[in-house]
């Protein structure tokens, strides 16, 4: 399964890949930016994907936005610190499948992963 | 500013260092900052926006900071290097994220990209208009302290 990270911090970036890497995901592209994440999807042509909210120069939110337009149906996985109810809401609205708040546990990003996986009936691997 | 919006801020980085870092944080006893200000090495800073403005910093020593680092990255990271200020960014952003989550009345506040300064002694300087709360934190890596200078946005203030 091809993965697409958006995340300004390669940090959390590396986070994300090591739990992905142990759930056997291993084809994984990164984009710094949902300006960078759009200049991707082309051509690498996720299969999932796992969206920060704050960023520079295009937010996340304003990426899924974007990228909805176009693709109505590859899971989302909202991966962010905003933790109100309003903005869960708000990004479920705007398309995205599941949401992760940050700090999360390997344990739980994996759960919700599978979960996505389940409910939107992509492969699993 | 009301207790109620320091508490979060407590709150939230035993929950951040725990969760990322297994790594138990005991709080000391919060003051409010005057001069002589306390110097630094490393610190991670967020700024609010929204019904409640100001700034949130976190401030370490350079050993302390190298060891939490290791811990969240798995890494032994430079302190000069990109990676170590991504990942101090990282911390400070979860941290604010987590507080501004708990605060009363669903006020609706936006938070920055983190920024970063690394230098031997440095102070952080706020708002003059804005009183700062700084909450010592004690770990098994060292001394953290979270500086708060936030205040609430008035309906009057909102609207001019």
């Amino acid at each position: 399964m091809r993965i697409l990270l958006v995340d300004d911090s390669k940090t959390m970036r590396n986070i994300q890949k090591s739990v992905l890497s142990q759930l056997g995901y291993t084809d994984i592209e990164e984009a710094c930016d949902g300006q960078d994440a759009l200049s991707k999807v082309g051509a690498y042509a996720p299969e999932m994907l796992l969206v920060d909210w704050n960023m520079p120069n295009m937010d996340g939110l304003t990426f899924v936005k974007t990228y909805r337009k176009t693709d109505k149906t590859t899971p989302i996985i909202m991966v962010t610190t905003e933790a109100e109810k309003s903005r869960v809401i708000e990004a479920i609205k705007a398309g995205v499948n599941n949401y992760v708040v940050k700090p999360f546990t390997p344990d739980l990003l994996g759960q919700r992963i599978r979960e996505t996986l389940d409910k939107t009936g992509a492969k699993a691997a | 500013m009301d207790a109620s919006y320091i508490t979060p801020f407590v709150a939230s980085i035993q929950n951040v260092f725990s969760t990322m870092l297994q790594l138990p944080v005991e709080i000391g006893e919060p003051t409010i900052k005057s001069n002589p200000h306390p110097e630094f090495d490393i610190s991670g800073i967020i700024g609010m926006s929204g019904d409640v403005v100001g700034s949130v910093v976190l401030s370490f020593p350079t050993e302390t900071a190298v060891s939490i680092v290791q811990l969240f990255t798995g890494m032994e990271i430079d302190a000069e290097s990109d990676d170590f200020a991504d990942a101090i960014g990282e911390l400070v952003n979860m941290v604010s994220g987590g507080a501004k989550a708990a605060f009363p009345d669903n006020k609706r506040v936006s938070i920055s990209c983190p920024s970063v300064v690394i230098g031997k002694g440095h102070r952080i300087a706020g708002q003059s208009d804005t009183p700062c709360v700084m909450i010592p934190c004690q770990t098994d890596c060292g001394e953290v302290v979270i500086e708060v200078a936030i205040k609430q946005v008035t309906a009057a203030a909102q609207a001019a």
